[in-house]
């Protein structure tokens, strides 16, 4: 071969593609600070569910109302992070009512025996709404307590029987500019996705919530339909959902797209893993009429105080890999 | 000493009402949060009153280092004598930001400041902007600018350091939407090329009789 024949060779002869793929990870991940070091273990596949997860209805239960002192509707209602409607936060509830509700369709399909598009009241037949008082800890490190109106998921996803393939849930925001306008500016890689775990879905705390303090969801707070999952940080809470998968693989999320390093598919609250930008430690509670001006900040808990409900689901997982 | 021309007092008092009115708009809105609970400052006000004061201290900070260029621009020498209150008036909101994070927002977790500072690039990009002006606003002084003489503008560079770190920090801090901070990134470049482009790229006269001095 002379030397002219040579240069014709592709260069993906020479180095393999996987292998080159890998040495820029590894050069990604030295280059980084620790903290992106550890986002190379993203690529691995995470270790499975335990098989055997025991939780009492009773224990079930003590998750499902707090106590603590609520967030007035005001505030619930006009503090909110969903950038299809700006990336303010008082943009959402400022924007106007563009979206439309009604009709609304739900796609449901993947790995199941009963996939379907059906209307939101199809989705919702037979259930009675329930009450549910629930802790919300944005990444951001402020929260609030919202009591919402909605079903479990796990009931809803049994109606469209899930096969032993499906793994994990993924789950679509609708993707309209026509009706949301914030989605002309690229914050994030639209539509909105989350995904959960199977088991995680299934967990007596995952909710889907169609209102809030006992009224319709607003637009800005992911009306029709948005997901709840208080153990961990408030973007799993996916809003104004169109579409629902049962999938083999776990699937890309928004945020995790955006910015692997930052933001990992489980996302549980953990006050020990710090996001690489700030300190998860304690949070500044959005709840009450008293003065906000000189609230004390409260330490945050792990997985957002419903430890004793969800840590079994994690038992054997390093927390610090899978953030 | 000189008196000053009446024209330069009428404009420097209108200077400070504009300067300070961000402070005294957000001042009386803290005011009333605190004695009726109202919802002017929105629902968590302390990230708002922390976010309205490092925007005000930035905004300030492009203002200050917009003087020299406009007064190249248009010839009015005049400009650069409204250039250090900027400057202090920059460094007063990055105070009293400063003071509102650790006050308000870390309150009984104050300690953690200095993890902080360590941990998180964009707090030490932030801290270290501060830093950069404490300096700056202390030799801010006519006594001070007599006695370093020709190493006062010298130190007085430090102001880009403090600009540069300042865009900084805003952009390291929003999530994804880099829209604003690129903003104020844009408006720094600029000012900073100016400066460049007069001092390397522009031909000048003045440097050429420079030269054969």
């Amino acid at each position: 071969m002379n030397l002219l024949e040579s240069l014709r060779i592709p260069a993906r002869e020479i180095t393999d593609e996987a292998v080159y793929r890998d040495r820029r990870r590894l050069l990604a991940a030295f280059a980084a600070s620790p903290a992106l070091a550890l986002s190379g273990c993203s690529d691995a596949s995470p270790p499975p569910p335990p098989s055997k997860v025991s939780i009492t209805p009773e224990q079930a239960r003590s998750g499902f109302r707090t106590n603590e002192e609520l967030t007035r509707y005001e505030d619930v209602t006009s503090y909110n992070n969903f950038y299809e409607f700006g990336t303010g936060k008082a943009d959402p509830s400022h924007a106007p009512k563009t979206l439309r509700t009604k009709p609304w369709q739900v796609a449901v399909g993947g790995e199941c025996a009963k996939p379907g598009v059906v209307s939101l009241e199809t989705l919702l037949k037979g259930f009675t709404p329930e009450e549910r008082i629930y802790r919300l800890r944005c990444v951001e490190g402020w929260s609030m307590v919202i009591p919402w109106l909605g079903v479990p998921l796990a009931s809803v996803l049994k109606r469209f029987e899930p096969t032993s393939k499906a793994k994990y849930v993924a789950f679509v925001t609708l993707g309209d500019p026509a009706q949301m306008p914030g989605i002309r500016y690229r914050a994030l890689d639209w539509p909105y996705r989350e995904g959960l775990r199977i088991d995680e879905a299934m967990h007596p705390l995952a909710f889907l919530a169609t209102g809030l303090y006992g009224k319709p969801l607003p637009q800005q707070n992911g009306a029709p339909l948005r997901l709840l999952v208080p153990w961990k940080y408030g973007f799993k809470g996916i809003k104004s959902i169109v579409r629902i998968e049962f999938v083999e693989k776990m699937p890309e999320t928004a945020w995790h797209a955006a910015q692997p390093d930052e933001y990992g598919f489980f996302s549980n609250v953990n006050p020990n893993v710090d996001h690489p930008r700030w300190s998860q430690r304690s949070e500044r509670r959005i709840a009450g009429s008293a003065s906000k001006l000189f609230a004390e900040r409260i330490p945050t808990r792990m997985f957002n105080g419903y430890a004793e409900q969800v840590a079994s689901l994690y038992s054997g997982m390093d927390l610090r890999k899978w953030f | 000493m000189r008196r000053t021309p009446a024209g330069i007092v009428v404009a420097k008092t209108v200077l400070h009402i504009v300067a300070l009115l961000p402070a005294a708009w957000l001042g009386w809105q803290v005011w009333t949060v605190a004695r009726t609970g109202s919802d002017v400052l929105g629902a968590d006000p302390v990230a708002e009153i922390e976010h309205r004061l490092g925007l005000w201290a930035l905004r300030l900070l492009m203002a200050t280092l917009a003087i020299t260029p406009l007064r190249q621009l248009t010839g009015h020498a005049v400009l650069v004598r409204f250039r250090r209150m900027l400057g202090l008036y920059a460094f007063f909101y990055a105070c009293v930001h400063f003071s509102a994070y650790l006050v308000l927002d870390l309150r009984g977790y104050w300690t953690q400041i200095f993890e902080e500072i360590a941990k998180r690039p964009y707090i030490t990009v932030g801290f270290a902007a501060w830093l950069l002006l404490l300096p700056l606003a202390i030799t801010s002084t006519t006594g001070w600018i007599r006695r370093l003489g020709r190493n006062w503008a010298r130190l007085h560079k430090l102001v880009y350091a403090a600009g540069v770190l300042a865009v900084l920090h805003f952009w390291w801090l929003v999530k994804s939407d880099i829209r604003e901070p690129a903003l104020y990134a844009a408006i720094l470049a600029m000012l900073l090329a100016w400066r460049v482009w007069k001092r390397y790229g522009a031909v000048r006269p003045a440097s050429r009789t420079a030269g054969s001095r």
